[in-house]
């Protein structure tokens, strides 16, 4: 049976070309960056290559690119390290509602540290709300979060919009505050990431969503903003990320950004191509079927689609039966127990946020992959219809 | 390089039981499009809001006290689907259970008879007794 994986928003595999650039580091290039005999410096010089690599694309300065231990580590260093490092500006933070855990639980951490977290809702397409933005910015503000593109419906935010708000924001002419935090974890294959461009202050990358290596991160972090570490030790990466320096994995990451920023203009054209003949497909052939998230501010590579009457494990596991590889908001698939919070934060019902089915396609999906989706899923729907008691 | 890795996983590739999954992909007497069944009793259980709900119908034995015939359907996930096929199963072999006997029937036994569930699966998914001993109730307010 043909392996069709639409699931690159949970993870990508690690490409060839990577894998290629990172197998030195692991046992001929093994020295310690920090090490001042030749073996530690080869090692020093890869990394800071890969440092000038990644700053080049985010169009930044070498020393404002911190590498970590992957998105969620970023996330958090940006977000819990600025709030603690800043906290005597104020005590307050904007993100929104369809943030990724890793922000969200982060902020509820502040908020046990005697932080007020305001939650910004987002229209039905999933956007977020700019007026409400707008309202919300205080002059004890000093961070807002609010991601690039969702992992979920992969609703793209008007991320430069959101940073022209908070710099017209009169506070922040006065005193540099609030700064502006962006979850780029999705985004990173498929948008610019030119930071000047964007306005942004700090930025979370990871590998594991470019067809890079998991567990390696970045986070970029504009020359003036105070953070403090999570992680104490050895004084690495400035002193905001001690631990040795995990060298093949952020050469790998460097390459995976630069190849996926590289072809980023030819695939999304492909994969948008792709991506809409999944939805109307879907839509035209399952009764009641219907898209979640924006129909065209979206990531090239992502379909979230709700199927009532049937819940979305069941239908992953089915679609898994036949090689389709997907995954879904329903509450049984999560840890929690609990539908997804994008979905219900966009307005779904409880049964209609069970009922969602996530396809995100990747580098090698083909037309004949979509075609075989088209086929199979309408027929597995039709069976759980039959069983379901709705 | 080497090819074959050290560490090996699981041969195992499925989150479920394999009677399960059996059960989960040839569900057994659900009730079809169509179909007819003359029912003693009906019982729904759960809600769509929290993931599950399934709804019973049974047939009875009235002489023998037995639930000679059943019938259900099922929105909820591979162990919700399971788990009311594998209670039909049990309370329609060999004849057909007594009554008494079903209105016992605890979640632990369904779980056994899927041979193990996950954790995570157990409080959340088995409705079907309770969806039965509604089915049984509402036969009993039937029958006087």
């Amino acid at each position: 049976m043909k392996k069709i994986y639409l699931d690159h928003a949970a993870t990508t595999y690690t490409r060839e070309e990577v894998l290629e650039a990172m197998m030195p580091y692991f046992s001929e290039k093994y020295g310690n960056p920090s090490s001042f005999h030749s073996v530690g410096k080869e090692a020093k010089d890869a990394i800071e290559q890969a440092r000038g690599m990644m700053a080049r694309i985010l169009n930044c300065r070498n020393a404002e690119i911190i590498f970590t231990g992957g998105g969620t580590e970023s996330d958090n260093l940006g977000i819990i390290g600025t709030a603690r490092a800043n906290k005597e500006k104020g005590k307050h933070i904007i993100t929104s509602k369809i943030e990724h855990p890793a922000v969200l639980d982060a902020c509820k951490k502040l908020e046990k540290e005697g932080f007020e977290i305001t939650y910004i809702s987002t229209d039905k397409a999933g956007i977020i709300k700019l007026d409400e933005l707008k309202k919300a910015l205080r002059s004890d503000t000093i961070l807002v979060s609010i991601m690039y593109a969702n992992n979920e419906i992969g609703t793209i935010q008007p991320v430069k919009e959101i940073a022209k708000i908070i710099r017209d924001n009169t506070e922040k002419k006065k005193a540099g505050f609030p700064y502006f935090h962006t979850d780029a974890c999705q985004a990173a294959g498929s948008l610019d990431l030119d930071v000047m461009k964007l306005g942004i202050d700090l930025l979370t990358l990871n590998g594991s969503k470019i067809y890079g290596p998991k567990g390696v991160g970045a986070l970029y972090v504009k020359k003036g903003v105070k953070v403090e570490p999570l992680i104490y030790g050895g004084g690495q990466e400035q002193g905001l990320r001690s631990g040795t320096e995990n060298t093949p994995a952020i050469i790998g990451l460097a390459k995976a950004l630069e190849l996926s920023q590289k072809e980023k203009d030819k695939e999304n054209v492909r994969l948008k191509k792709l991506r809409d003949m999944l939805i109307n497909g879907v839509i035209k052939n399952i009764p009641r079927a219907f898209l979640n998230g924006h129909a065209t501010l979206r990531l090239a590579n992502n379909a979230n689609i709700s199927i009532p009457k049937v819940e979305g494990e069941a239908m992953v596991l089915y679609l898994d039966s036949k090689g389709i590889y997907a995954s879904t908001g329903s509450a049984c698939s999560s840890r929690s127990l609990k539908p997804s919070h994008v979905l219900l934060a966009i307005g779904l019902n409880d049964e209609m946020a069970h009922s969602s089915l996530r396809f995100t396609l990747g580098r090698k999906t083909t037309k004949q992959d979509i075609d075989y989706v088209i086929k199979v899923l309408p027929e597995i729907v039709k069976k759980l219809t039959e069983i379901s008691s709705l | 390089m080497k090819k074959q890795p050290d560490i090996k996983t699981k041969d195992q590739s499925w989150f479920y039981s394999k009677k399960v999954k059996d059960h989960f992909f040839s569900p057994k007497k659900f009730l079809k499009d169509g179909e007819k069944f003359k029912a003693d009793g009906v019982g729904t259980v759960g809600s769509p809001a929290c993931g599950d709900m399934m709804k019973f119908w049974i047939k009875i034995d009235k002489k023998e006290n037995k639930i000679k015939d059943c019938r259900w359907r099922t929105f909820g996930c591979a162990s919700a689907i399971a788990s009311t096929s594998a209670l039909a199963e049990m309370i329609t072999e060999d004849g057909g259970m007594k009554i008494e006997k079903a209105l016992k029937i605890k979640p632990q036994d369904i779980i056994n008879r899927l041979n193990g569930l996950p954790a995570i699966k157990v409080h959340c998914s088995i409705l079907g007794d309770q969806a039965l001993r509604a089915a049984i109730e509402d036969y009993n307010s039937h029958k006087r």
